[in-house]
């Protein structure tokens, strides 16, 4: 496998709220290794974004850090870098935007309406290269080129309200990769927009991955998103990782009972006239200690162990693993559901 | 097809905004039929017109050519009292985002019984409070939820909140706005399934507005597209995606994300232009190439695509 770029390890994020402890990301460790796409799938609350918030130091206030590295392996660095050891916002600065930038979910408000779009790339640039005058305005002008948008020089007067939402999605993206940035997290960028758009973005970051040599981290709950651009796919569940795999794996052969439950509720996959697939009863509340394995409670097909000790990772492939107790050798043989078998292919259908 | 009563009808409907002298046509020239106890789906990107055809037939916008028919009644336009009064409890609309189409200052059971105070006055409070149960029990929620407020809820429990509010007004026909694009994976399944459900239950009617094609696909007896405002095409379900005809219909279907990486990897994605049209000489018509499969062309591209249907 090609070296690791990023190294997570048992890390533990805690947010404190009205006097009790909410444990938001437990004990997860991952990795990110240079040139891939990596997508984190998961629902809404599953701690995806808040993972994500880590490596760029963009915490909520009374969010913390309770244990754990985040080791970062820059290209320019013979030492790995602890993120989760930074404190200041000097020391940020110099990941922030240089070495790791952030596409957020909605273009409609992660831009500044009274600036011009020129004037906010610009902004990007100053902060961390030496250009002025013209010189800056030709690099704003060729980062809007780059990504894609026709009549450069004009648009650079405009204001993000004489854009069009993919317009002003790819306004976001100029602006995150302004200073060359090693890795580039995307979280949601595509959710607010139409199919057609989204596809033209989605090519986009494919393009600039590889003139740029980005490192992708993509968030999403969109299955069929993450088939299109992911190298890899993990699965979160309630702070942690359950799956981690190539994505044919985790299409194809998933096996956390989880995963199945992700893919079996696709009404891509439905079958007209039958009941859709869905996730009985709510994630675990966070602020009470997980016994077992999390997603046990929901999990029908649940074994007596799942409610007693936490799975560890079980190896399926050298790049696929799983934290289920179906994967000990002494569990029994639960069949996966008819669903999802038949996954390959259903996009030609 | 057998004879299907028609539910709705919506004929030549055109819907402008601006002024007179300098009018913007949202919707033009739009016809189709809903049939009684069938899911009509009407694709489109946004700013195609989509979500303004529903709100003409809800009376939201005012058509300003053509009309639609409920139940063999013009309902566009100038109508009677009672008449107004029939549309507003048979026709009910279900929002997109279920975290904005709640009041957050009125408790469940207002905001769910809200519709019954101007259709059912003489109800006492009592009566009131148990047709809110009543509704709530239908969607799946607890009638203990009623005292409480919208934020106490999850996104799916409060799209729930928002079908009880539409159901206890009776309807027959539902405009359901997007109403599961602003939801988590896990509860789509969760929303969809209670639609169908209660679709079986009451015969409920449904104008399904969605950019989605995957999910209409699963949930649609029929899907129109719409694009610029016009419909390009409309055809069964099945039918639509096995054969699609306009480019636009094509272009919409090969952008749809699959859960499967190697066809996703691997896939071609159609650019839809329309400067590939030429209508100068000969402007297209909304036509049945096919029972029940209608799409917009000039006579040269109806006769491809009739050829391509044989083909």
């Amino acid at each position: 496998m090609e070296n690791k770029i990023l190294e997570v390890k048992d890390l533990n994020v805690k947010f404190s709220l009205r006097g009790k402890e909410l444990h938001a990301i437990r004990n997860l460790s991952m990795e990110v290794y240079r040139g891939e796409t990596l997508a984190i799938v998961g629902e809404s609350g599953s701690g995806k974004s808040v993972l994500n918030k880590n490596f760029i130091g963009l915490l909520d206030g009374n969010g913390f850090i309770s244990g754990g590295e985040i080791l970062y392996h820059g290209l320019d660095r013979t030492e790995p870098l602890d993120l989760a050891k930074l404190k200041t916002e000097k020391e940020w600065m110099e990941i922030r935007g240089k070495q790791i930038s952030m596409i957020l979910q909605d273009p409609m408000t992660s831009l500044n309406p009274l600036k011009t779009v020129g004037a906010q790339i610009a902004e990007a640039i100053k902060i961390h290269q030496k250009l002025s005058g013209n010189d800056l305005k030709q690099a704003v002008i060729r980062l809007l080129e780059e990504v894609g948008i026709d009549d450069a020089p004009r648009r650079y007067g405009q204001y993000p309200h004489e854009f069009s939402g993919g317009m002003r999605q790819r306004v976001v993206i100029a602006i995150a990769i302004a200073c060359q940035p090693q890795i580039l997290i995307c979280d949601e960028p595509t959710t607010a927009l139409d199919v057609t758009i989204q596809a033209q973005i989605l090519n986009l970051l494919k393009e600039l991955k590889q003139k740029f040599y980005l490192t992708i981290i993509f968030i999403t709950h969109d299955l069929g998103v993450v088939a299109n651009v992911a190298d890899r796919v993990a699965v979160m569940y309630a702070g942690d990782i359950v799956e981690v795999g190539l994505a044919e794996e985790v299409f194809y052969d998933p096996r956390h009972p989880y995963t199945w439950a992700l893919l079996s509720s696709l009404p891509q996959l439905g079958v007209k006239g039958d009941e859709l697939y869905s996730i009985k009863g709510t994630p675990p509340n966070l602020f009470e200690p997980v016994v077992g394995d999390a997603f046990a409670r929901r999990n029908p097909q649940a074994l007596e162990i799942d409610f007693v000790e936490e799975p560890p990772y079980f190896h399926i492939s050298p790049t696929h693993k799983a934290k289920t107790w179906l994967l000990d050798p002494r569990a029994p043989k639960v069949e996966r559901p008819r669903y999802i078998e038949n996954i390959r292919g259903v996009g030609r259908r | 097809m057998k004879e299907k009563e028609v539910l709705l009808s919506v004929r030549n409907l055109d819907v402008n905004f601006g002024t007179k002298r300098k009018p913007f046509h949202a919707v033009k020239n739009v016809s189709f039929d809903i049939y009684k106890g069938e899911t009509f789906g009407l694709v489109g990107e946004s700013g195609s017109g989509k979500t303004t055809i529903g709100r003409a037939i809800l009376r939201i916008h005012p058509a300003s050519g053509g009309e639609i028919l409920y139940k063999g009644e013009r309902i566009s336009g100038k109508i009677s009292k009672e008449m107004d009064k029939k549309v507003v409890s048979e026709i009910q609309m279900i929002f997109q985002d279920p975290m904005s189409s709640l009041n957050e200052r009125a408790k469940v059971n207002y905001i769910v019984s809200e519709g019954t105070y101007n259709t059912k006055k003489e109800l006492s409070a009592r009566q009131r409070q148990l047709l809110v149960d009543q509704a709530l029990l239908d969607v799946g929620l607890l009638p203990e939820f009623s005292s409480r407020f919208p934020h106490e809820f999850s996104g799916g429990q409060r799209q729930r909140i928002g079908i009880a509010r539409s159901l206890i007004m009776e309807p027959e026909f539902i405009v359901a706005d997007e109403p599961i694009s602003a939801l988590d994976v896990s509860i789509r399944a969760q929303v969809l399934n209670l639609m169908s459900k209660l679709q079986k239950e009451r015969g409920l009617t449904y104008l399904f507005i969605a950019h989605d094609l995957s999910v209409m696909r699963f949930i649609s007896d029929r899907i129109a597209v719409i694009s610029k405002g016009q419909l390009v095409e409309l055809a069964e379900s099945e039918d639509l995606f096995k054969n699609p005809l306009h480019p636009y219909t094509k272009a919409l279907l090969s952008v749809v994300p699959q859960p499967d990486p190697e066809s996703e990897k691997n896939k071609e994605i159609l650019i839809y232009d329309p400067s590939q049209h030429d209508y100068s000489t000969d402007p297209p018509v909304w036509e049945e190439v096919a029972p029940g499969h209608f799409v917009l062309g000039n006579q040269k591209e109806l006769e491809e695509y009739r050829k391509e249907l044989e083909a």
